[in-house]
């Protein structure tokens, strides 16, 4: 099934299927937002953004209309 | 190695690293901040002695996550290893990495490398390992990443002697690069990039076609051929990817067979810190109360050495003058230069205090917390998460305020944090308010536990903030800037701050303060001490003339030096300025004589108080507010009959005050920072206006 890092409920897992690279800054892959790579959503800030989420072994907060971007799949 | 010379070291690492931490054990005080030539960010350099004869030279980089650059700071990592000819260029480059996050700062690492610049790897905060059920074949890694491989805990001052020795034999240190982009990306391409710049290692000459800036230290044949390079983005971007997905898959393998992790050993105090702290009502509810506590510090701890030193500098003053042969040079001393180190000094307790808690909240990692917390809020009004920290540093002072702006990544997001950090109450405000709300507002209680007067305070703080957000909403209407939004960023671990660091961070923030706003205060102090002891015709002849007024009166020889004084002051260059300003002001109620307040307190605000007092004729030297306070109370206005500080007066007083833009510390660092003239100057008269308006108003309504 596929969806976004959006579309997780809190303490989900999720493996990154594609980024829209064109919209995704470099530096989120720098920072181990890879195609392949588990990712796992750990809180969402009141109002639902931004998200807080661990991937590759970083700890990252990123805001809702990047995660809209990044297709996982479950 | 012993050929006496320096060893250029260049630290370099991801924030959150314990870099700094390094850096301070390596340097100890033996620090210096400077400024890069032509760009605003400070460069922190320090010494450490190798052995007898060899020093380094430690330049501490900003913490970045990759060499491709998205702020000020990290543009300035890029500058240093690109350009041979700059002076900061290294020997050898130092990467610190976290032992925890290891497969990240490894990205950096692995950048660093091809650049085929002698490089360290200190591998930080070992002394969690064991803890954290963390192995590593440091052989193996070694050999893999071709390095010299430290293992060190700064704050347990593990590994720091290995680290000297190593930089002391930085020549015997292996250059081969890690990772061979080239045949992994696309071959040709790269094949041409070499050939077209056969004088660069080819990853070098990849960065420089991948960054949007322009090098200086390339030759116009170099340049043309970059720029030639640049021009299919969609495939260099492409290129950028691919990129950092080989990196990773070339640290995942070495990882595998020398790295492994206990995953028994985790503990989840992070999650169960994490859950409270970000929870969507405790986690406003504990900001706050921080807030409050920090708040409150400031004002009860700051006040004790405020008072002393307020009281030092009277009695320096006094002092000097009474040591000194009478004449215009010991009054520059008493009256313009030691007044104006005075009022510079004592700022720095509140500022000191004010970043000593900021720097705790940063270095146990909860400022990212607030940030995450507040985003979202934040940006309804055009600024960021990141915003947050700008904007409670401004309670201090405006001027490292704005410099906290720096790794806010987005220009716009950015510029409205620095054009409305200058609304939020900064400490030069507080004794202007007090003596105002001493004088106009009532001192008594209401609904029973508040006090009428510190709820003025804190309704003038209300303002400031409620100023701040209403002008950051509509820039970000009216302003129209091109930037890229994204936003990233880490939510570190929680750490147990440490003493060391916090200490240094404090003295470089004050440090900031004094050469930011102090060289400016000093200065306008004396140009102002001048204007008010100098003047024309009149000026001059002051004595005679209230000699031949008071021939008929008997008074004593004080009142008479005061009546001189006052006459003088009115008659001076300041006195005629207030004068011609005189009809700009009635509408907000002001007379001549707060005008030379006004104009006085260009150089920081609180210097309203001692203005008055110079012109009231009170002697300011025993800063006694109660003096000064009774003196503007008996002040009648001439054209009403009633006081001149009456209700209406002061609420304008204080609006004014609010509002108006009178720093010139700010407006030069704003200067700096945003390297334009427009929007201080947009600021000056932006604020300008408001202040005018609203205290014109508040003056019409009231009275």
């Amino acid at each position: 099934m596929f969806g976004t890092i959006a579309g997780l409920q809190i303490g989900e897992k999720a493996f990154i299927e594609k980024l829209c690279l064109e919209n995704i800054p470099l530096k989120l892959l720098e920072m181990g937002c890879l195609p392949g790579i588990e990712v796992e959503l750990i809180q969402r800030a009141p109002m639902h953004d931004p998200l807080y989420i661990k991937v590759n072994g970083s700890h990252l907060a990123i805001r809702k209309e990047t995660a809209e971007k990044i297709i996982v799949s479950k | 190695m012993s050929d006496g010379k320096v060893v250029k070291v260049a630290l370099i690492g991801n924030p959150n690293t314990g870099k700094t931490s390094l850096f301070n054990r390596l340097t100890g005080l033996k620090q210096k901040v400077g400024n890069y030539p032509g760009i605003t960010v400070e460069k922190k350099q320090g010494f450490c002695k190798l052995n007898e004869t060899v020093k380094a030279e430690i330049t501490d980089l900003p913490g970045t996550y990759s060499i491709n650059p998205t702020s000020l700071d990290e543009t300035l990592v890029l500058d240093t290893l690109l350009n041979e000819e700059n002076e900061t260029f290294p020997d050898v480059i130092v990467v610190v990495v976290d032992v925890e996050n290891i497969k990240r700062n490894l990205l950096l690492f692995t950048q660093l490398k091809d650049l085929k610049i002698p490089t360290i790897l200190v591998i930080n905060m070992v002394d969690q390992m064991k803890r954290k059920g963390i192995n590593i074949d440091v052989p193996k890694f070694e050999e893999r990443l071709h390095t010299k491989v430290v293992l060190a805990s700064a704050r347990k001052k593990i590994g720091v002697e290995e680290l000297k020795s190593a930089i002391l034999n930085y020549k015997e240190l292996d250059t081969t690069p890690v990772s061979k982009i080239s045949t992994k990306i696309d071959k040709d391409f790269f094949t041409k990039l070499k050939s077209a710049l056969p004088e660069f290692p080819l990853y070098k000459s990849w960065l420089l076609i991948t960054q949007n800036q322009e090098f200086d230290f390339l030759t116009d044949t170099q340049k043309k051929l970059v720029t030639k390079f640049r021009e299919d983005v969609v495939c260099i971007r492409r290129y950028q990817h691919k990129e950092t997905i080989f990196r990773y898959k070339v640290i995942n393998d070495i990882l595998k067979d020398s790295f492994n992790v206990d995953a028994s050993k985790a503990t989840n105090l992070r999650g169960i810190l994490d859950r409270i702290l970000t929870h969507k009502i405790f986690g406003y509810v504990i900001f706050a109360l921080i807030l409050l506590f920090i708040f409150q510090g400031i004002f009860n701890w700051a006040s004790y050495p405020m008072d002393i030193i307020d009281g030092a500098f009277a009695d320096l003053s006094a002092w000097t003058k009474s040591v000194m042969a009478p004449g215009t040079f010991t009054n520059l001393i008493a009256e313009g230069i030691l007044p104006g180190i005075g009022g510079i000094i004592i700022f720095i307790p509140q500022i000191a205090i004010l970043f000593t808690f900021i720097s705790i909240l940063e270095e146990t990692g909860y400022m990212s917390r607030v940030v995450f917390l507040m985003d979202k809020i934040m940006r309804k009004f055009g600024m960021s998460g990141k915003s947050v920290i700008p904007l409670i540093s401004g309670t201090a002072c405006a001027i490292p305020a704005i410099m906290a702006a720096r790794n806010i990544n987005n220009w716009k997001e950015r510029l409205i944090t620095i054009l409305v950090v200058p609304f939020t109450t900064c400490s030069a405000r507080l004794p202007v308010y007090a003596i105002l709300i001493a004088l106009v507002i009532p001192n008594k209680p209401i609904l029973g536990f508040l006090n009428l007067q510190g709820l003025t305070m804190m309704v003038m703080y209300l303002i400031g903030f409620t100023a701040a957000i209403a002008s950051s909403m509509l820039l970000h209407k009216v302003l129209k800037v091109e930037s890229k939004s994204f936003f990233v960023i880490e939510m570190p671990n929680y750490k147990i701050p440490s003493i060391k660091n916090i200490f240094y961070e404090v003295v470089e923030k004050t440090k900031a303060f004094i050469f930011g706003a102090g060289k400016i205060i000093l200065a306008l102090s004396i140009v102002l001490w001048f204007l008010a002891s100098n003047g024309p015709a009149k000026f001059k002849n002051a004595e005679a003339t209230i000699k031949a007024q008071t021939e008929n009166t008997s008074i004593s020889k004080e009142v008479f030096q005061k009546k001189v004084a006052s006459y003088k002051l009115e008659h001076s260059y300041i006195g005629y300025m207030g004068k011609t300003i005189e009809p700009v002001i009635a509408p907000m109620g002001y007379d001549w004589k707060i005008g030379i307040a006004i104009i006085s307190s260009f150089a920081a605000r609180e210097v309203f108080v001692g203005a008055l007092a110079t012109i009231y004729n009170v002697d300011s030297d025993d800063g006694d507010n109660a003096t000064i306070k009774q003196r503007m109370a008996a002040e009648i206005n001439p054209k009403t009959g009633e006081s001149m500080f009456n209700f209406s007066t002061g609420v304008s007083l204080l609006l004014f005050y609010a509002f108006a833009m009178q720093c010139v510390g700010t407006l030069a660092i704003v200067k700096r920072e945003t390297n334009s003239w427009k929007w201080p100057i947009l600021q000056l008269v932006g604020m300008g206006i408001l202040a005018y308006i609203s205290a014109a108003a508040a003056y019409l309504i009231l009275s």
